[in-house]
């Protein structure tokens, strides 16, 4: 990869107005055009949907991109979203980055669009810096233990345990009272069906 | 119940409690005690000689105290497994004067007085917490005289007084003189929706359970005539407007208001109940026979006897209201944020059967998800040496809370030996490795110093640079963006897995491009995904204070803070101060600072390690 020349392309995204309202993201996208390796730049109204990532497919395709950077919200959302796309685009999942211009810039920041902007852009050419440097990665798979510890035997960890257990796994239910039932079975009748609670 | 019991697959452990959880999503290594029953619960037979004899007499905590049971007893009538259980804490069997007439008429002799707590080591791929919650003690604020007067109850009590099998055998009566109460108060919202008593949230079962009660009360005695004083009737769910109604046209009566006072009649242990009725805007006195709180749902309090509560174990953390935390409230509203562990019930939030059954459901669909793929990935973001720089100085096994590392040995020439399977990906090694050996896949020392120089390319005296452990600060950011709580545009985020990833050098890179102010943020330290490796951010952060003294480098310039992905509202908070601070930083000082940095060349340096190792640390409270 390293010899490859770096060629990455910005995905800034609209978010309907939930962005595009606080962020001037067109600007943004000016901006991240002119950021060094930044080959392509496309602006989306809803990254995330279906469209959204054909157009990151169809950029990695047309321009040969070996890094992408998402400007959008929060990466505990949607990066598994992400790096899937780039998966299926042929790259590694591990060479996409996302900046946080969503929950940590135009949700926080409603009444100052320039303020706004600029925090973006500084976001985007953090993680377009990132981006230049980013490795890909090979996860490591290892098997499941087939067992499942449910903590607690009120109806929730009752229920929970059947489930498992219709379901074919094994399961250690565990309750620190002498009897499973919890609460619900110190109850007369439950609403709204008035039946017994045992 | 009945099915859990005798279910093949289900191994059901009573008496038990989890001691320690560790491991990752797929191969949690789980230690559970096993507390001595004293009674084979599998050859006990439920005969119940051995409680006929029984001398001890102590309240029965099933019948809310308004009974009492013996030291050998069965839990209650339906209990599972149906075995009784001894309680060690009252028997007197274990007196120097020992008892032991249970001993001399169990047939089947299964009673055990040298039984031992049992420790057992379970594998298991996934964890359900499923805890459940505790109810509102009143006797925190006693307003309606629950602990003055005897026939003021709790709806816990009012349901095993109804009951059947409670100890009245179903037969309503009052504690006072055992009359059958026959105009019967219930009080809503005791302990909930309250800012200042109890707690401010509403738990959700109050409303429909009273409606339910004053049912029950009809059905029992058709002359009883109730009274519900509410705030609000909350009747959402599907078919609890039609049990509303049911109840109004039984001839409940609902009263748009709280009791402003509560006290006895003069001569009788009736009471009576001053009360405003906002519907009418009169003042109404009436006598009642008996009046019920309908006390809410609290979360469950720690253990208090020193063991570490489940919520500890899991480094689970909590809403504002003190339930555990999801994943995401609306899209992985049974995930807990560390994976494979799931909640179900109670736990999570106050609910009623229907709601508990259906999240059990989903708790288990989501934990059969996993168990059924068989394999699980694990993030590329593990450690890595780098042999030709490692001295073999053995940091980074002290460190790794997760003893992921086997140490180096000098005298052998061994090289520290990362076992990746262990690795939770937290970079403190990597950060305390004083000869910047170890390096993070995917968050490696370049990617993090491009993101700075991304950062401060221009106007850097206008930026703030933080740093966020994913878990909880940056979290608790992404928090304030969901609550849309607003602060200056100063900071920009770094994002790492933990706070003990953020390398000395990291920050000093920072102030050498010009940073003004630096923030680092991580986990409360009970909430510390990676066990204990916030504690060695905290040492770090202290040490390069003292350096930035040292250097004539204002240490306010550095700041730390503790934020949980609950606590949008400290965040936001906190990025306000850090905006004040930020102005007060001179260009001048910012200058000089980086001319001294530039000659100066701060790498990591050796930590200060305890002399025993990481256990004699203790954890340091902010």
């Amino acid at each position: 990869m390293t010899e490859q020349a770096l060629r990455i392309g910005v995905f800034v995204c609209d978010c309907g107005l939930n962005i595009a309202g606080t962020v001037d993201t067109e600007e943004v996208s000016r901006f991240a055009s002119e950021l060094p390796d930044v080959v392509a730049v496309v602006r989306n109204r809803y990254t995330c949907a279906d469209p959204g990532q054909k157009e990151i497919k169809k950029a990695v395709a047309e321009h040969d991109l070996n890094r992408v950077v998402v400007a959008s919200c929060t990466p505990k959302i949607h990066e598994p979203t992400f790096r899937h796309c780039v998966e299926d685009a042929g790259l590694n999942p591990y060479l996409v980055e996302m900046a946080n211009i969503r929950e940590h810039c135009s949700w926080v920041h409603i009444h100052d669009r320039e303020a706004a902007t600029e925090k973006a852009k500084d976001l985007v050419r953090s993680a377009v810096g990132r981006a230049r440097v980013l490795e890909p990665q090979d996860e490591k798979v290892f098997p499941v233990s087939d067992a499942a510890l449910v903590i607690g035997g009120g109806v929730a960890g009752i229920q929970t345990a059947l489930e498992l257990a219709d379901g074919g796994h094994q399961v250690y239910l565990v309750e620190k009272e002498p009897s499973i039932g919890g609460i619900m079975a110190a109850l007369d009748k439950t609403f709204p069906t008035m039946d017994c609670s045992i | 119940m009945m099915d859990a019991g005798r279910h093949p697959r289900i191994e059901l452990l009573v008496d038990s409690e989890v001691e320690d959880i560790t491991g990752f999503v797929g191969n949690y290594r789980a230690l559970v005690r096993r507390r001595a029953r004293f009674v084979d619960s599998n050859e006990c037979t439920s005969c119940g000689e051995c409680e006929k004899v029984c001398p001890v007499v102590v309240p029965d905590e099933y019948q809310e105290g308004l009974s009492s049971r013996k030291a050998i007893y069965l839990p209650f009538p339906q209990a599972v497994p149906s075995a009784f259980s001894l309680d060690g804490e009252s028997c007197l069997g274990f007196n120097p004067i020992a008892c032991g007439k249970c001993l001399e008429v169990c047939d089947k002799k299964c009673i055990d007085f040298d039984a031992k707590d049992e420790l057992m080591d379970l594998e298991v791929g996934t964890v359900v917490v499923a805890t459940g919650m505790e109810v509102y003690d009143p006797r925190e604020n006693d307003e309606y005289g629950y602990t003055r007067f005897p026939n003021v109850v709790t709806s816990m009590e009012f349901e095993r007084l109804i009951n059947a099998g409670g100890p009245t055998d179903g037969e309503l009566v009052r504690p006072s003189d055992r009359a059958v109460p026959l105009r019967v108060g219930f009080v809503q919202c005791v302990g909930s929706r309250s800012v200042q008593r109890g707690v401010p949230y509403c738990s959700n079962i109050c409303c429909m359970n009273t409606i339910k009660e004053t049912l029950l009360l009809a059905d029992h005695y058709p002359e009883s005539r109730s009274t519900v004083y509410y705030m609000d009737i909350r009747a959402f769910g599907k078919g609890f407007e039609d049990l509303y109604r049911r109840s109004r046209e039984a001839g409940v009566r609902y009263i748009r208001g709280l009791p402003g006072t509560v006290k006895e009649a003069p001569g009788s242990s009736d009471l009576i109940v001053e009360v405003e009725n906002t519907l009418t805007g009169t003042m109404e006195e009436h006598r009642l026979d008996m009046l019920v709180l309908a006390v809410g749902m609290v979360p469950r309090r720690a253990n208090g006897n020193g063991k570490r509560s489940i919520d500890e174990i899991l480094s689970l953390s909590h809403t504002s209201d003190g339930f555990v935390m999801e994943a995401h409230p609306k899209l992985k509203p049974v995930d807990a944020p560390t994976r494979g562990v799931y909640f179900a019930g109670c736990v999570e939030a106050p609910k009623d059967v229907k709601d508990t059954v259906t999240q059990a459901g989903a708790a288990a669909g989501r934990a059969a998800n996993l168990l059924a793929a068989g394999q699980v990935r694990i993030e590329a973001i593990t450690a890595t040496l780098d042999a030709d720089r490692c001295q073999l100085c053995t940091i980074c096994a002290r460190v790794c809370p997760f003893h992921a590392i086997e140490q180096a040995d000098k005298k052998k020439g061994l090289l520290p030996h990362f076992v990746e399977a262990a690795c939770a990906g937290c970079g403190t090694c990597a950060a305390e490795c004083p000869f910047d050996a170890i390096d993070m896949r995917h968050f490696a020392d370049q990617q993090v110093l491009a993101q700075i120089d991304g950062i401060l390319a221009d106007d850097p005296m206008q930026k703030i640079v933080g740093f966020a452990c994913n878990w909880c600060s940056y979290a608790g950011g992404d928090n304030a963006g969901t609550s849309r709580l607003q602060y200056p545009a100063s900071v920009r985020l770094i994002r790492t897995m933990c706070s003990g990833r953020v390398d000395q050098a990291f920050i000093w890179h920072a102030f050498r491009k010009g940073a003004p102010l630096v923030l680092v943020s991580g986990c409360h330290f009970t909430d510390c995904h990676y066990i204990d490796a916030v504690t060695w951010t905290q040492r770090r952060i202290e040490k390069i204070w003292s350096k930035m003294e040292k250097l004539g480098i204002r240490p306010e310039r550095l700041q730390l803070e503790w934020i949980s992905a609950a606590e949008g509202q400290k965040f936001a908070r906190v990025m306000q101060e850090l905006d004040s601070m930020l102005r007060q930083v001179t260009a001048q000082e910012v200058e000089e600072s980086m001319q001294i940095l530039a000659k100066e060349s701060l790498g990591g340096s050796p930590p200060i390690l305890p002399k025993k190792g990481r256990e004699q640390v203790l954890p340091i409270q902010n």
